[in-house]
């Protein structure tokens, strides 16, 4: 590129010297070219950086990964033949650990995503007033969104222990579970599940609320003159005006989330104490899809049927993605 | 809203309800009730970063008290230069890895992105739409799909275990591209751009000179969002560096936290650490990341 432009720099510096018609032709002509070179090629010059890193680093493993799919690979046994087939594909229908995994997984989900995002419309309800300090509200709840998600993760950790842990002492405030037999949250699917979810929640509440912010703040004006004749209060306002007229960011945010917590992974890895096994619990009662799938790559050396497992996820998040779509349309009373 | 005069006289009765008025609720003074439920929230929020320093400041003992230790302890320095001594977690190495890939990501996530949102928002060339449709169809595909093939790449490349196979992932993105289009689209005028090439300006000219200085905010926004994704980046990292001599902060701090016996106020002391940079990103360029959030979901 810089050759391109030096160029007609120096082209203009040798001309003086030598005059006649000429050289000032082959000037022109030099210019010309470069001239045309850049309105047709430079374009593709300047998105080929994004599209050869993008390609060699993104679409190609998720290429070769469908190859990888179909193939015995496994780091500890070299020796098998190359080509498994669909081997590892129908494997998945008989593995427990995988529906056992895909059970927790929705669980999980469904305890973070539905809490997350109606909490996170209330709050952003709250956010769309004239507030003084406004940006410093705005920035106070974005402070879950920047801490690394493996921090807040060990905190809740600690929060969540059976022994002294804050979520049990906070809990015997209101009466529920005593000191003597504590709440155990990592011995059974429902404690553990919701001890996960409150980590996602408390991530992303602020971050959706922002959006929803974002979205109400563009609600024409005349629509709530309008609702005053029937007398709706703020309550009703929020669910029969703002919630409909927000509706198309409503569902990029279910879709996200249903990206997002399908995937679920550092959580669920650090609330382990013996994180580096990534079962998921003495009996997998928290393991994530995504947990398995490095467990079965990195810990069972089998990336074949590891990758089986990330096209299975993929599937499930497309589908999933899917009904959360046509279900939020229904539910926030878009009928357009 | 002082243009909807003729209502005026039957306020008074309905001052109390200010929702009632058919004001937007945006331009409705919040009161105390909103303010008392914001701070709750805000408590929540502040709550598990701050309990965080507290642990970090304190012994062993804090970790076994009921109710539970709220006050920070006086042993901050001591936690720290143990968290930095221990000899398999590299964790002073591993605050500097995560420096290098942040910023080189976040660098090059910078340039090659507004390069090729430029392309996309102001030049004409041929293949341009389906192209810029397929950068938008790839926003949509879930990262992990790809990682186990990824893993076998960077192993032929025989970079797994290094830097390089955290920072190639990362150096451009999707969102990035699509991002950058948008906001050049809106805030790069087309005859700016036009007059410029009548003076004989060339494409690169045009970029360094008139694209760049118009979209400074876009690359505020897009680099924070950049710099805090790539800090924070766990599953990755841990695949391909673990074990290895050259962990990034997250994986140190994952590393101080397993074994048979985890001692919580260093776990927690390298947590907090690797969390500052973040916070004072936050306090410093906070505006901008809310604004960043906010215009991403109304051009969404």
């Amino acid at each position: 590129m810089s050759t391109t432009r030096a160029a007609p720099a120096s082209g203009r510096g040798a001309a003086p010297g030598r005059g006649g018609s000429g050289a000032a032709e082959r000037r022109l002509s030099w210019r010309n070219r470069l001239y045309r070179f850049d309105m047709r090629y430079m374009p593709y010059l300047l998105i080929a950086p994004f599209f050869l890193l993008f390609i060699l680093f993104g679409l190609f493993p998720l290429i070769f990964n469908g190859v990888v799919a179909l193939r015995n690979y496994r780091l500890d046994d070299p020796t098998l033949p190359y080509w498994a087939g669909v081997e590892n594909f129908t494997r998945l229908f008989g593995d427990e650990d995988f529906w056992n995994a895909l059970y927790n997984t929705f669980g999980i989900f469904l305890l973070s995503s539905v809490p997350q995002l109606l909490l996170a419309l209330i709050v952003a309800s709250l956010l769309n007033r004239k507030l003084r300090l406004q940006t410093w509200w705005r920035v106070g709840m974005l402070l879950p969104y920047v801490t690394p998600i493996v921090a807040s993760s060990m905190v809740f950790s600690v929060f969540f222990s059976r022994d002294f842990g804050m979520a049990n002492w906070a809990l015997g405030l209101f009466g529920y579970g005593s000191p003597e037999a504590p709440i155990d949250w990592r011995a059974d699917k429902t404690h553990s599940w919701i001890a996960i979810a409150t980590m996602v929640n408390w991530k992303w509440i602020g971050y959706n609320a922002l959006l929803y912010l974002a979205a109400m703040q563009s609600i024409p004006r005349d629509v709530y003159e309008a609702s005053a004749i029937d007398g709706a209060g703020p309550w009703r306002q929020l669910w029969r005006i703002t919630v409909p007229m927000i509706q198309p960011i409503i569902v990029f945010t279910v879709v996200l989330s249903t990206i997002g917590g399908l995937q679920l992974f550092t959580e669920p890895m650090l609330f382990d104490p013996n994180a580096q096994t990534a079962t998921g619990g003495p009996n997998g009662e928290w393991q994530t899809i995504a947990q398995l799938i490095y467990k079965v790559g990195w810990k069972d050396l089998n990336l074949g049927y590891a990758a089986a497992m990330s096209w299975a996820l993929f599937l499930i998040i497309l589908v999933v993605a899917g009904i959360n779509t046509l279900l939020t349309n229904r539910l926030s009373g878009g009928r357009r | 809203m002082t243009a909807v005069a003729p209502p005026r006289p039957a306020a008074p009765v309905r001052r109390n309800r200010p929702a009632l008025m058919g004001r937007a609720p945006q331009d409705t003074p919040a009161g105390a009730g909103t303010y008392l439920l914001l701070a709750v929230t805000m408590l929540f929020a502040v709550f598990p970063l701050y309990w965080m320093f507290v642990i970090a400041t304190s012994n062993d003992e804090a970790l076994a008290k009921l109710p539970p230790a709220v006050v920070p302890g006086d042993r901050f320095m001591t936690n720290v230069e143990e968290v930095f001594s221990l000899q398999d977690v590299f964790f002073a190495a591993s605050m500097v890895n995560s420096v290098i890939v942040s910023v080189v990501v976040t660098a090059s996530v910078l340039f090659f992105c507004s390069l090729a949102g430029f392309a996309f928002a102001k030049l004409r060339f041929a293949g341009r739409n389906a192209l810029m449709l397929f950068v938008v169809l790839t926003l949509t595909v879930p990262n992990q799909l790809g990682i186990v093939a990824l893993y076998i790449v960077m192993g032929k490349l025989g970079w797994n275990g290094t830097l390089l196979a955290v920072i190639a992932p990362g150096l451009v993105t999707a969102f990035g591209v699509f991002y950058m289009r948008q906001f050049i689209v809106n805030s790069v005028p087309d005859e700016l751009v036009e007059s410029a090439r009548v003076d004989g300006a060339s494409t690169m000219r045009v970029y360094w000179n008139i694209v760049l200085p118009a979209i400074r905010p876009a690359l505020a926004v897009l680099g924070l969002l950049t710099f805090v994704a790539t800090w924070n980046d766990f599953q990755w990292p841990l695949i391909t560096l673990s074990g290895s001599d050259y962990p990034t902060s997250m994986v140190a701090i994952s590393d101080l936290a397993s074994g048979n016996y985890v001692i919580y106020r260093r776990v927690l002391a390298g947590a907090f650490i690797a969390t500052v940079p973040l916070l004072i990103m936050l306090f410093i360029g906070g505006r901008q990341i809310v604004r960043g959030i906010m215009e991403g979901a109304v051009k969404s």
